[in-house]
Protein backbone atom coordinates (compact mmCIF):
# COMPACT_ATOMS: atom_id res chain seq x y z
CA UNK A 1 0.00 0.00 0.00
CA UNK A 2 1.68 3.12 -1.24
CA UNK A 3 0.86 6.87 -2.03
CA UNK A 4 1.68 9.18 -3.91
CA UNK A 5 1.72 12.73 -3.75
CA UNK A 6 2.46 15.31 -6.24
CA UNK A 7 4.47 17.99 -4.99
CA UNK A 8 3.53 21.48 -5.25
CA UNK A 9 6.75 23.97 -6.03
CA UNK A 10 7.73 26.49 -8.60
CA UNK A 11 11.05 24.43 -9.36
CA UNK A 12 13.10 26.55 -6.53
CA UNK A 13 11.29 25.81 -3.28
CA UNK A 14 8.67 22.79 -2.15
CA UNK A 15 5.46 24.84 -0.91
CA UNK A 16 3.99 23.38 2.64
CA UNK A 17 0.86 22.37 0.43
CA UNK A 18 3.10 19.10 -0.09
CA UNK A 19 3.88 18.54 3.57
CA UNK A 20 0.14 18.93 4.03
CA UNK A 21 -1.21 16.14 1.33
CA UNK A 22 1.87 13.84 2.59
CA UNK A 23 -0.06 14.08 6.18
CA UNK A 24 -3.26 13.21 4.57
CA UNK A 25 -1.89 10.57 2.16
CA UNK A 26 -0.12 8.79 5.25
CA UNK A 27 -3.76 8.44 6.97
CA UNK A 28 -4.69 7.23 3.59
CA UNK A 29 -1.70 5.11 2.26
CA UNK A 30 1.56 4.40 3.93
CA UNK A 31 4.19 4.68 2.71
CA UNK A 32 4.31 7.87 1.22
CA UNK A 33 6.07 8.86 -2.57
CA UNK A 34 6.46 12.16 -3.50
CA UNK A 35 6.67 13.14 -7.43
CA UNK A 36 8.61 16.45 -7.87
CA UNK A 37 7.79 17.39 -11.72
CA UNK A 38 9.31 19.94 -13.12
CA UNK A 39 12.49 21.92 -14.31
CA UNK A 40 15.87 22.48 -12.89
CA UNK A 41 14.10 20.81 -9.48
CA UNK A 42 16.73 19.23 -7.89
CA UNK A 43 16.31 21.43 -4.89
CA UNK A 44 12.91 21.01 -4.71
CA UNK A 45 13.61 17.22 -4.66
CA UNK A 46 16.12 17.34 -2.04
CA UNK A 47 13.82 18.59 0.18
CA UNK A 48 11.26 16.29 -0.22
CA UNK A 49 13.42 13.88 1.11
CA UNK A 50 13.19 15.51 4.28
CA UNK A 51 9.89 15.11 5.08
CA UNK A 52 9.26 12.77 7.19
CA UNK A 53 6.86 9.51 5.72
CA UNK A 54 8.45 9.62 2.60
CA UNK A 55 9.87 7.00 1.49
CA UNK A 56 10.90 7.64 -1.77
CA UNK A 57 11.12 11.11 -3.83
CA UNK A 58 10.82 10.71 -7.97
CA UNK A 59 12.67 12.87 -9.70
CA UNK A 60 10.99 14.08 -13.21
CA UNK A 61 12.89 16.96 -14.94
CA UNK A 62 12.14 18.26 -18.05
CA UNK A 63 11.33 21.18 -19.80
CA UNK A 64 7.69 20.41 -20.93
CA UNK A 65 7.09 20.17 -17.20
CA UNK A 66 8.83 23.55 -16.26
CA UNK A 67 5.13 24.88 -15.48
CA UNK A 68 3.79 21.77 -14.61
CA UNK A 69 0.88 22.02 -17.17
CA UNK A 70 -1.76 19.76 -17.21
CA UNK A 71 -1.15 17.42 -20.52
CA UNK A 72 2.49 16.62 -20.01
CA UNK A 73 1.76 16.05 -15.70
CA UNK A 74 -1.52 13.91 -16.80
CA UNK A 75 1.12 11.59 -18.76
CA UNK A 76 4.04 11.11 -16.14
CA UNK A 77 1.38 10.63 -13.55
CA UNK A 78 -0.26 7.83 -15.60
CA UNK A 79 2.69 6.42 -16.35
CA UNK A 80 3.51 5.81 -12.77
CA UNK A 81 -0.04 5.25 -11.55
CA UNK A 82 0.09 1.19 -12.00
CA UNK A 83 2.81 1.27 -8.13
CA UNK A 84 -0.05 3.35 -6.32
CA UNK A 85 -3.11 2.84 -4.49
CA UNK A 86 -3.33 6.33 -3.78
CA UNK A 87 -2.85 9.22 -5.76
CA UNK A 88 -2.82 12.81 -4.36
CA UNK A 89 -2.23 16.05 -4.74
CA UNK A 90 -2.82 19.48 -2.99
CA UNK A 91 -6.02 21.38 -3.77
CA UNK A 92 -3.90 24.55 -5.26
CA UNK A 93 -4.51 25.84 -8.67
CA UNK A 94 -1.61 23.22 -10.14
CA UNK A 95 -3.08 20.47 -8.40
CA UNK A 96 -6.80 20.71 -9.74
CA UNK A 97 -5.70 21.37 -12.90
CA UNK A 98 -4.03 18.24 -13.20
CA UNK A 99 -5.29 15.56 -11.02
CA UNK A 100 -9.22 15.42 -13.07
CA UNK A 101 -7.33 14.47 -15.83
CA UNK A 102 -5.70 11.10 -14.04
CA UNK A 103 -8.80 10.10 -12.33
CA UNK A 104 -10.48 10.42 -15.85
CA UNK A 105 -8.20 8.30 -17.83
CA UNK A 106 -7.85 5.29 -14.97
CA UNK A 107 -11.61 5.81 -14.79
CA UNK A 108 -11.78 6.64 -10.95
CA UNK A 109 -13.99 8.89 -9.50
CA UNK A 110 -11.75 12.15 -7.81
CA UNK A 111 -12.37 13.13 -4.64
CA UNK A 112 -12.44 16.75 -4.23
CA UNK A 113 -10.96 18.95 -1.40
CA UNK A 114 -10.85 16.41 1.43
CA UNK A 115 -10.88 17.97 4.96
CA UNK A 116 -10.40 15.20 6.90
CA UNK A 117 -9.89 10.73 6.29
CA UNK A 118 -12.04 8.86 8.45
CA UNK A 119 -10.93 5.47 6.75
CA UNK A 120 -8.48 5.07 3.97
CA UNK A 121 -11.15 5.12 1.66
CA UNK A 122 -13.85 7.48 3.39
CA UNK A 123 -13.39 11.16 3.67
CA UNK A 124 -15.24 14.40 4.56
CA UNK A 125 -15.41 16.93 1.84
CA UNK A 126 -16.72 20.47 1.67
CA UNK A 127 -20.06 21.28 -0.30
CA UNK A 128 -22.34 23.92 -1.02
CA UNK A 129 -19.72 26.18 -0.54
CA UNK A 130 -19.08 24.65 3.13
CA UNK A 131 -22.25 25.18 4.14
CA UNK A 132 -22.97 21.57 4.29
CA UNK A 133 -20.01 18.74 4.82
CA UNK A 134 -20.34 15.23 2.66
CA UNK A 135 -19.05 12.40 4.52
CA UNK A 136 -18.13 10.09 1.07
CA UNK A 137 -16.99 6.76 0.89
CA UNK A 138 -15.07 5.59 -2.51
CA UNK A 139 -14.91 2.52 -4.41
CA UNK A 140 -12.75 -0.13 -4.40
CA UNK A 141 -9.33 0.44 -6.20
CA UNK A 142 -7.03 3.68 -6.87
CA UNK A 143 -8.46 6.50 -4.48
CA UNK A 144 -7.65 10.01 -5.96
CA UNK A 145 -7.98 12.93 -3.97
CA UNK A 146 -7.09 15.96 -3.82
CA UNK A 147 -6.50 18.19 -0.41
CA UNK A 148 -7.99 21.24 1.43
CA UNK A 149 -4.29 21.88 3.12
CA UNK A 150 -5.51 24.38 5.26
CA UNK A 151 -7.71 21.22 6.88
CA UNK A 152 -3.70 19.14 7.18
CA UNK A 153 -1.44 19.84 9.32
CA UNK A 154 2.15 20.22 7.96
CA UNK A 155 4.50 17.03 7.88
CA UNK A 156 7.05 17.24 9.90
CA UNK A 157 10.75 17.86 8.58
CA UNK A 158 13.47 14.44 9.61
CA UNK A 159 13.24 11.79 7.12
CA UNK A 160 15.52 11.13 4.76
CA UNK A 161 13.96 9.42 1.73
CA UNK A 162 15.84 8.23 -1.73
CA UNK A 163 15.57 9.87 -4.86
CA UNK A 164 14.90 8.07 -8.04
CA UNK A 165 15.14 10.13 -11.50
CA UNK A 166 11.76 9.07 -13.64
CA UNK A 167 11.94 9.77 -17.29
CA UNK A 168 8.86 11.94 -18.78
CA UNK A 169 7.16 10.64 -21.34
CA UNK A 170 7.71 13.23 -24.87
CA UNK A 171 5.38 15.67 -24.23
CA UNK A 172 2.40 15.49 -27.24
CA UNK A 173 2.45 19.14 -27.77
CA UNK A 174 -0.92 19.93 -27.04
CA UNK A 175 -0.16 22.93 -24.63
CA UNK A 176 2.33 25.46 -24.23
CA UNK A 177 3.21 27.83 -21.71
CA UNK A 178 3.30 31.41 -22.76
CA UNK A 179 3.46 33.78 -20.46
CA UNK A 180 2.81 34.88 -16.62
CA UNK A 181 2.17 37.65 -14.64
CA UNK A 182 2.74 36.84 -10.80
CA UNK A 183 2.15 39.04 -7.62
CA UNK A 184 5.47 39.54 -5.93
CA UNK A 185 5.35 40.13 -2.58
CA UNK A 186 7.73 40.21 0.42
CA UNK A 187 4.82 39.01 2.96
CA UNK A 188 3.98 35.41 3.97
CA UNK A 189 1.64 33.52 1.48
CA UNK A 190 -2.49 33.75 2.14
CA UNK A 191 -2.20 29.73 2.36
CA UNK A 192 0.57 29.47 4.48
CA UNK A 193 0.39 33.03 6.74
CA UNK A 194 -0.46 32.97 10.65
CA UNK A 195 -2.33 36.07 10.45
CA UNK A 196 -3.99 37.39 7.80
CA UNK A 197 -5.99 40.57 7.55
CA UNK A 198 -8.79 40.64 4.32
CA UNK A 199 -10.28 43.96 2.45
CA UNK A 200 -13.55 44.20 1.00
CA UNK A 201 -15.85 46.59 -0.96
CA UNK A 202 -15.63 48.94 2.27
CA UNK A 203 -12.07 50.10 1.59
CA UNK A 204 -13.18 51.69 -1.74
CA UNK A 205 -10.26 51.72 -4.28
CA UNK A 206 -6.45 49.97 -4.92
CA UNK A 207 -5.82 53.58 -3.26
CA UNK A 208 -7.20 52.68 0.01
CA UNK A 209 -6.31 48.94 0.21
CA UNK A 210 -2.51 50.29 1.01
CA UNK A 211 -4.08 51.23 4.34
CA UNK A 212 -3.59 47.50 4.73
CA UNK A 213 0.14 46.99 4.38
CA UNK A 214 1.48 48.96 7.37
CA UNK A 215 -0.64 46.76 9.76
CA UNK A 216 -0.03 43.39 7.73
CA UNK A 217 3.92 44.42 8.06
CA UNK A 218 3.59 44.86 11.73
CA UNK A 219 2.03 41.54 11.82
CA UNK A 220 3.89 39.69 9.18
CA UNK A 221 0.32 38.94 8.20
CA UNK A 222 -0.19 38.25 3.95
CA UNK A 223 -3.37 40.35 2.70
CA UNK A 224 -6.45 38.93 0.96
CA UNK A 225 -9.08 39.91 -0.25
CA UNK A 226 -13.19 39.49 -0.93
CA UNK A 227 -14.38 38.62 -3.99
CA UNK A 228 -16.06 42.05 -4.35
CA UNK A 229 -12.79 43.60 -3.91
CA UNK A 230 -11.05 41.84 -6.51
CA UNK A 231 -13.95 42.54 -8.97
CA UNK A 232 -13.99 45.85 -8.79
CA UNK A 233 -10.04 45.84 -9.48
CA UNK A 234 -8.66 46.61 -6.25
CA UNK A 235 -6.11 44.14 -6.19
CA UNK A 236 -5.66 40.91 -8.21
CA UNK A 237 -7.11 37.58 -8.63
CA UNK A 238 -4.57 35.76 -6.50
CA UNK A 239 -5.42 37.73 -3.01
CA UNK A 240 -9.07 35.96 -3.30
CA UNK A 241 -10.01 34.32 -0.64
CA UNK A 242 -13.69 32.15 -0.78
CA UNK A 243 -15.41 29.36 -1.95
CA UNK A 244 -13.74 29.98 -5.61
CA UNK A 245 -10.04 31.36 -4.43
CA UNK A 246 -8.25 30.38 -1.87
CA UNK A 247 -9.30 28.64 1.55
CA UNK A 248 -6.86 30.08 4.45
CA UNK A 249 -7.12 28.97 8.22
CA UNK A 250 -4.48 31.24 9.69
CA UNK A 251 -4.37 31.44 13.67
CA UNK A 252 -5.95 35.23 12.91
CA UNK A 253 -8.37 36.27 10.30
CA UNK A 254 -8.84 40.42 10.01
CA UNK A 255 -11.92 41.33 7.60
CA UNK A 256 -12.14 44.74 7.16
CA UNK A 257 -14.76 45.99 5.28
CA UNK A 258 -15.94 42.31 4.36
CA UNK A 259 -19.67 42.18 4.86
CA UNK A 260 -19.28 38.39 5.08
CA UNK A 261 -21.18 36.90 2.35
CA UNK A 262 -21.30 32.66 2.29
CA UNK A 263 -18.97 32.50 -0.92
CA UNK A 264 -16.06 34.51 1.23
CA UNK A 265 -16.74 32.59 4.75
CA UNK A 266 -16.40 29.45 2.70
CA UNK A 267 -13.00 30.69 2.40
CA UNK A 268 -11.84 31.91 5.82
CA UNK A 269 -14.14 30.34 9.03
CA UNK A 270 -12.29 27.74 9.81
CA UNK A 271 -9.59 30.38 10.97
CA UNK A 272 -9.00 29.98 14.77
CA UNK A 273 -9.42 33.56 15.51
CA UNK A 274 -11.65 36.10 13.39
CA UNK A 275 -11.74 39.67 13.83
CA UNK A 276 -14.31 41.70 11.94
CA UNK A 277 -13.87 45.13 10.94
CA UNK A 278 -17.03 47.21 9.65
CA UNK A 279 -19.13 49.93 9.96
CA UNK A 280 -22.81 47.92 9.32
CA UNK A 281 -23.40 46.32 12.31
CA UNK A 282 -25.62 44.01 10.62
CA UNK A 283 -22.81 42.76 8.40
CA UNK A 284 -23.11 38.90 8.38
CA UNK A 285 -19.41 38.50 8.96
CA UNK A 286 -19.78 39.56 12.94
CA UNK A 287 -21.79 36.48 13.03
CA UNK A 288 -19.33 34.15 12.74
CA UNK A 289 -16.61 36.53 14.04
CA UNK A 290 -14.84 36.51 17.83
CA UNK A 291 -14.05 40.11 17.96
CA UNK A 292 -15.89 42.63 16.03
CA UNK A 293 -15.27 46.60 16.24
CA UNK A 294 -18.28 48.39 15.06
CA UNK A 295 -17.15 51.85 13.00
CA UNK A 296 -15.64 53.66 10.21
CA UNK A 297 -12.68 51.71 8.56
CA UNK A 298 -11.05 54.65 7.69
CA UNK A 299 -10.77 56.05 11.51
CA UNK A 300 -9.98 52.49 12.92
CA UNK A 301 -7.63 51.29 10.63
CA UNK A 302 -5.12 54.19 11.46
CA UNK A 303 -5.60 53.74 15.05
CA UNK A 304 -4.92 49.99 15.25
CA UNK A 305 -1.79 51.26 13.32
CA UNK A 306 -0.97 53.17 16.00
CA UNK A 307 -1.75 50.85 18.63
CA UNK A 308 0.41 48.16 17.07
CA UNK A 309 3.28 50.84 16.96
CA UNK A 310 2.80 52.26 20.51
CA UNK A 311 3.26 48.10 21.41
CA UNK A 312 6.24 48.00 19.90
CA UNK A 313 4.88 46.21 16.54
CA UNK A 314 7.93 46.82 13.62
CA UNK B 1 -16.27 26.86 -35.79
CA UNK B 2 -19.05 25.20 -33.36
CA UNK B 3 -18.90 25.93 -29.63
CA UNK B 4 -20.59 23.50 -27.06
CA UNK B 5 -21.33 24.52 -23.70
CA UNK B 6 -22.29 22.09 -20.81
CA UNK B 7 -24.77 23.85 -18.07
CA UNK B 8 -25.91 22.50 -14.81
CA UNK B 9 -28.63 23.20 -12.94
CA UNK B 10 -28.06 23.56 -9.34
CA UNK B 11 -29.82 25.76 -6.04
CA UNK B 12 -29.50 29.59 -6.80
CA UNK B 13 -26.03 31.14 -5.67
CA UNK B 14 -28.22 33.57 -3.12
CA UNK B 15 -30.46 30.30 -1.40
CA UNK B 16 -29.08 29.78 2.29
CA UNK B 17 -28.35 25.73 1.71
CA UNK B 18 -30.44 23.37 4.68
CA UNK B 19 -29.34 19.68 5.52
CA UNK B 20 -32.00 17.67 5.70
CA UNK B 21 -32.28 16.46 9.41
CA UNK B 22 -31.61 12.94 8.37
CA UNK B 23 -28.40 13.92 7.09
CA UNK B 24 -29.45 11.99 3.68
CA UNK B 25 -28.12 15.39 1.21
CA UNK B 26 -29.37 19.18 1.60
CA UNK B 27 -33.34 19.95 0.89
CA UNK B 28 -33.85 21.11 -2.66
CA UNK B 29 -37.74 20.68 -1.62
CA UNK B 30 -39.26 24.34 -3.17
CA UNK B 31 -35.77 25.90 -3.75
CA UNK B 32 -35.17 28.73 -6.31
CA UNK B 33 -32.88 26.86 -9.01
CA UNK B 34 -30.76 28.32 -11.22
CA UNK B 35 -27.98 27.97 -13.80
CA UNK B 36 -24.39 27.23 -12.22
CA UNK B 37 -23.04 30.76 -12.46
CA UNK B 38 -19.96 29.49 -13.87
CA UNK B 39 -21.45 28.27 -16.17
CA UNK B 40 -23.36 31.85 -17.24
CA UNK B 41 -19.99 32.82 -17.93
CA UNK B 42 -19.46 30.23 -20.28
CA UNK B 43 -22.77 30.98 -22.37
CA UNK B 44 -21.31 34.58 -22.32
CA UNK B 45 -18.12 33.54 -23.60
CA UNK B 46 -19.51 31.43 -26.49
CA UNK B 47 -22.27 34.26 -27.25
CA UNK B 48 -19.75 36.75 -27.71
CA UNK B 49 -17.58 34.24 -29.97
CA UNK B 50 -20.47 34.07 -32.07
CA UNK B 51 -21.72 37.73 -32.04
CA UNK B 52 -17.87 38.19 -33.36
CA UNK B 53 -18.22 36.43 -35.86
CA UNK B 54 -15.78 33.36 -34.62
CA UNK B 55 -18.71 30.87 -33.69
CA UNK B 56 -20.73 29.31 -36.21
CA UNK B 57 -23.09 27.88 -33.62
CA UNK B 58 -23.76 27.83 -29.78
CA UNK B 59 -24.63 24.61 -28.53
CA UNK B 60 -25.44 24.36 -25.16
CA UNK B 61 -25.92 20.61 -23.12
CA UNK B 62 -26.83 20.11 -19.92
CA UNK B 63 -27.37 17.03 -17.98
CA UNK B 64 -30.63 16.51 -15.23
CA UNK B 65 -34.16 15.90 -15.00
CA UNK B 66 -36.63 17.48 -16.98
CA UNK B 67 -36.42 21.43 -15.40
CA UNK B 68 -32.66 21.14 -16.64
CA UNK B 69 -34.53 21.52 -19.72
CA UNK B 70 -35.45 25.64 -18.38
CA UNK B 71 -31.89 26.03 -17.89
CA UNK B 72 -30.72 25.38 -20.96
CA UNK B 73 -33.85 27.98 -22.03
CA UNK B 74 -32.08 30.45 -20.46
CA UNK B 75 -28.76 30.03 -22.25
CA UNK B 76 -31.23 30.31 -25.45
CA UNK B 77 -32.19 33.17 -24.38
CA UNK B 78 -28.72 34.41 -23.84
CA UNK B 79 -28.13 33.78 -27.59
CA UNK B 80 -27.32 30.28 -27.98
CA UNK B 81 -28.73 28.49 -30.94
CA UNK B 82 -29.58 24.76 -29.58
CA UNK B 83 -30.16 22.62 -26.75
CA UNK B 84 -29.37 19.33 -25.92
CA UNK B 85 -30.81 17.85 -22.85
CA UNK B 86 -29.33 14.65 -21.35
CA UNK B 87 -32.13 13.60 -19.01
CA UNK B 88 -31.52 11.73 -15.63
CA UNK B 89 -33.41 12.03 -12.56
CA UNK B 90 -30.20 10.50 -10.71
CA UNK B 91 -26.93 12.02 -9.37
CA UNK B 92 -24.70 12.09 -12.11
CA UNK B 93 -21.20 12.28 -10.71
CA UNK B 94 -18.38 13.94 -12.83
CA UNK B 95 -16.62 11.69 -14.57
CA UNK B 96 -20.42 10.22 -15.83
CA UNK B 97 -20.92 13.77 -16.86
CA UNK B 98 -17.71 13.75 -18.57
CA UNK B 99 -18.50 10.62 -20.30
CA UNK B 100 -21.80 11.78 -21.63
CA UNK B 101 -20.37 14.99 -22.67
CA UNK B 102 -17.63 13.12 -24.53
CA UNK B 103 -20.45 11.12 -26.43
CA UNK B 104 -21.96 14.83 -27.28
CA UNK B 105 -18.91 16.16 -28.83
CA UNK B 106 -17.87 13.18 -30.94
CA UNK B 107 -21.32 14.06 -32.40
CA UNK B 108 -21.08 17.69 -32.68
CA UNK B 109 -17.55 17.85 -33.19
CA UNK B 110 -16.78 21.34 -31.97
CA UNK B 111 -13.88 23.32 -32.29
CA UNK B 112 -14.13 24.77 -28.44
CA UNK B 113 -16.14 23.63 -25.17
CA UNK B 114 -16.41 26.29 -22.27
CA UNK B 115 -17.93 25.28 -19.14
CA UNK B 116 -17.69 26.35 -15.44
CA UNK B 117 -14.79 25.81 -13.69
CA UNK B 118 -17.03 24.35 -10.89
CA UNK B 119 -20.34 24.01 -9.88
CA UNK B 120 -21.33 25.47 -6.97
CA UNK B 121 -23.81 22.66 -5.24
CA UNK B 122 -20.73 19.95 -4.59
CA UNK B 123 -17.68 22.05 -5.93
CA UNK B 124 -16.21 18.92 -7.51
CA UNK B 125 -14.31 21.38 -9.80
CA UNK B 126 -13.61 18.27 -11.95
CA UNK B 127 -16.14 17.92 -15.10
CA UNK B 128 -13.61 19.90 -17.91
CA UNK B 129 -10.41 18.56 -16.78
CA UNK B 130 -11.87 15.24 -17.32
CA UNK B 131 -13.44 15.69 -20.62
CA UNK B 132 -10.23 17.17 -21.68
CA UNK B 133 -8.10 14.30 -20.88
CA UNK B 134 -10.98 11.58 -22.29
CA UNK B 135 -11.00 13.18 -25.76
CA UNK B 136 -7.37 13.63 -25.53
CA UNK B 137 -7.70 17.50 -25.60
CA UNK B 138 -5.97 19.99 -23.66
CA UNK B 139 -7.24 22.65 -21.70
CA UNK B 140 -7.50 26.04 -20.15
CA UNK B 141 -8.91 26.09 -16.89
CA UNK B 142 -9.94 28.84 -14.55
CA UNK B 143 -10.04 30.73 -17.66
CA UNK B 144 -9.24 34.89 -17.10
CA UNK B 145 -9.63 35.69 -20.65
CA UNK B 146 -9.24 34.38 -24.12
CA UNK B 147 -7.81 34.98 -27.24
CA UNK B 148 -8.55 32.74 -30.20
CA UNK B 149 -6.07 32.46 -32.76
CA UNK B 150 -5.82 30.12 -35.74
CA UNK B 151 -5.95 26.32 -34.68
CA UNK B 152 -5.17 27.39 -31.34
CA UNK B 153 -6.26 29.65 -28.62
CA UNK B 154 -4.33 31.70 -25.66
CA UNK B 155 -6.00 31.52 -22.41
CA UNK B 156 -4.87 33.41 -19.75
CA UNK B 157 -5.81 31.04 -16.23
CA UNK B 158 -6.47 32.43 -12.72
CA UNK B 159 -3.72 31.05 -10.75
CA UNK B 160 -2.49 30.54 -7.23
CA UNK B 161 0.36 33.09 -7.60
CA UNK B 162 -1.12 35.45 -10.18
CA UNK B 163 -1.98 34.59 -14.23
CA UNK B 164 -0.84 32.24 -15.85
CA UNK B 165 -0.99 32.05 -19.98
CA UNK B 166 -1.25 29.20 -21.81
CA UNK B 167 -1.63 28.25 -25.61
CA UNK B 168 -3.51 25.38 -26.33
CA UNK B 169 -3.97 23.53 -30.12
CA UNK B 170 -7.63 23.66 -31.21
CA UNK B 171 -9.68 21.49 -30.24
CA UNK B 172 -9.44 22.28 -26.80
CA UNK B 173 -11.54 22.63 -23.52
CA UNK B 174 -12.21 25.72 -21.38
CA UNK B 175 -13.24 26.22 -17.97
CA UNK B 176 -14.50 29.64 -16.63
CA UNK B 177 -13.14 31.89 -13.68
CA UNK B 178 -15.26 34.64 -12.27
CA UNK B 179 -13.38 37.23 -14.54
CA UNK B 180 -14.08 36.22 -18.09
CA UNK B 181 -17.24 38.32 -18.65
CA UNK B 182 -19.64 39.65 -16.89
CA UNK B 183 -22.57 37.18 -18.53
CA UNK B 184 -25.78 39.70 -19.97
CA UNK B 185 -29.48 39.42 -18.74
CA UNK B 186 -31.55 37.72 -21.47
CA UNK B 187 -34.17 40.57 -22.96
CA UNK B 188 -38.11 40.32 -23.14
CA UNK B 189 -37.82 39.04 -26.79
CA UNK B 190 -35.19 37.17 -26.80
CA UNK B 191 -36.64 35.32 -23.90
CA UNK B 192 -39.58 34.73 -26.71
CA UNK B 193 -37.32 33.42 -29.29
CA UNK B 194 -35.47 31.11 -26.99
CA UNK B 195 -38.98 28.91 -26.81
CA UNK B 196 -38.96 28.37 -30.36
CA UNK B 197 -35.35 27.20 -30.09
CA UNK B 198 -34.81 23.50 -30.04
CA UNK B 199 -34.12 21.27 -27.49
CA UNK B 200 -33.47 17.52 -28.25
CA UNK B 201 -33.59 15.28 -25.82
CA UNK B 202 -31.72 12.24 -24.64
CA UNK B 203 -30.80 9.71 -22.15
CA UNK B 204 -27.31 8.25 -20.67
CA UNK B 205 -28.80 5.15 -22.29
CA UNK B 206 -28.99 6.91 -25.83
CA UNK B 207 -25.59 7.56 -25.40
CA UNK B 208 -24.32 4.27 -24.33
CA UNK B 209 -22.60 5.44 -20.85
CA UNK B 210 -23.29 4.07 -17.44
CA UNK B 211 -23.99 6.50 -15.33
CA UNK B 212 -24.13 4.38 -11.75
CA UNK B 213 -22.86 6.34 -9.10
CA UNK B 214 -19.47 4.98 -8.20
CA UNK B 215 -19.32 7.14 -4.63
CA UNK B 216 -21.42 6.61 -1.56
CA UNK B 217 -22.21 9.29 0.29
CA UNK B 218 -22.64 8.63 3.77
CA UNK B 219 -24.02 11.02 4.87
CA UNK B 220 -24.45 14.95 4.53
CA UNK B 221 -24.17 16.82 8.12
CA UNK B 222 -23.87 20.55 9.20
CA UNK B 223 -20.77 22.22 9.49
CA UNK B 224 -19.21 22.48 12.95
CA UNK B 225 -20.75 26.14 13.67
CA UNK B 226 -18.92 29.18 15.06
CA UNK B 227 -20.77 31.15 17.80
CA UNK B 228 -20.63 35.06 17.40
CA UNK B 229 -18.24 36.72 19.11
CA UNK B 230 -18.39 39.78 21.02
CA UNK B 231 -18.07 43.75 19.76
CA UNK B 232 -15.29 45.12 21.47
CA UNK B 233 -15.37 49.06 22.34
CA UNK B 234 -11.87 50.03 20.66
CA UNK B 235 -8.70 48.47 19.12
CA UNK B 236 -6.67 48.46 22.44
CA UNK B 237 -9.26 46.24 24.17
CA UNK B 238 -9.02 44.58 20.74
CA UNK B 239 -5.27 44.21 20.67
CA UNK B 240 -5.63 42.94 24.50
CA UNK B 241 -8.00 40.48 24.01
CA UNK B 242 -5.94 39.07 20.99
CA UNK B 243 -2.59 39.14 23.08
CA UNK B 244 -4.44 36.80 26.13
CA UNK B 245 -6.04 34.19 23.36
CA UNK B 246 -2.00 34.11 21.87
CA UNK B 247 -3.06 35.33 18.49
CA UNK B 248 -0.23 38.06 18.92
Amino acid sequence: MTSLVIAEHDNATLKDATHKTVTAATQISAPVHVLVAGENCAAVAQAAVRIAGVEKVLLADAPALAKQLAEPMEALILQLAGSYDAILAPATTTGKNILPRVAAKLDTPQISEILKVLSPDTFERPIYAGNAIETVQAPAGKKIVTVRTTAFAVAAEGGSAAIENVTAPADAGLSSFSGETLSKSDRPELTSAKVVISGGRGLGSAENFKLLDSIADKLHAAVGASRAAVDAGFVPNDYQVGQTGKAVAPDLYIAVGISGAIQHLAGMKDSRLIVAINKDEEAPIFQIADYGLVGDLFKILPELDEELAKRGYK
Amino acid sequence: MKVLVPVKRVIDYNVKVRVKADQSGVDLANVKMSMNPFDEIAVEEAVRLKEKGKASEVVVVSVGPQQASETIRTALAMGADRGILVKSDQTVEPLAVAKLLKTIVEAEQPGLVITGKQAIDDDSNQVGQMLAALLGWPQGTFAHSLELGDGSAKITREIDGGLQTVEVKLPAVMTTDLRLNEPRYASLPNIMKAKKKPIDEKSAADLGVDITPRLKVLKVSEPPKRGGGVKLAGVGELLDRLKTDGAL
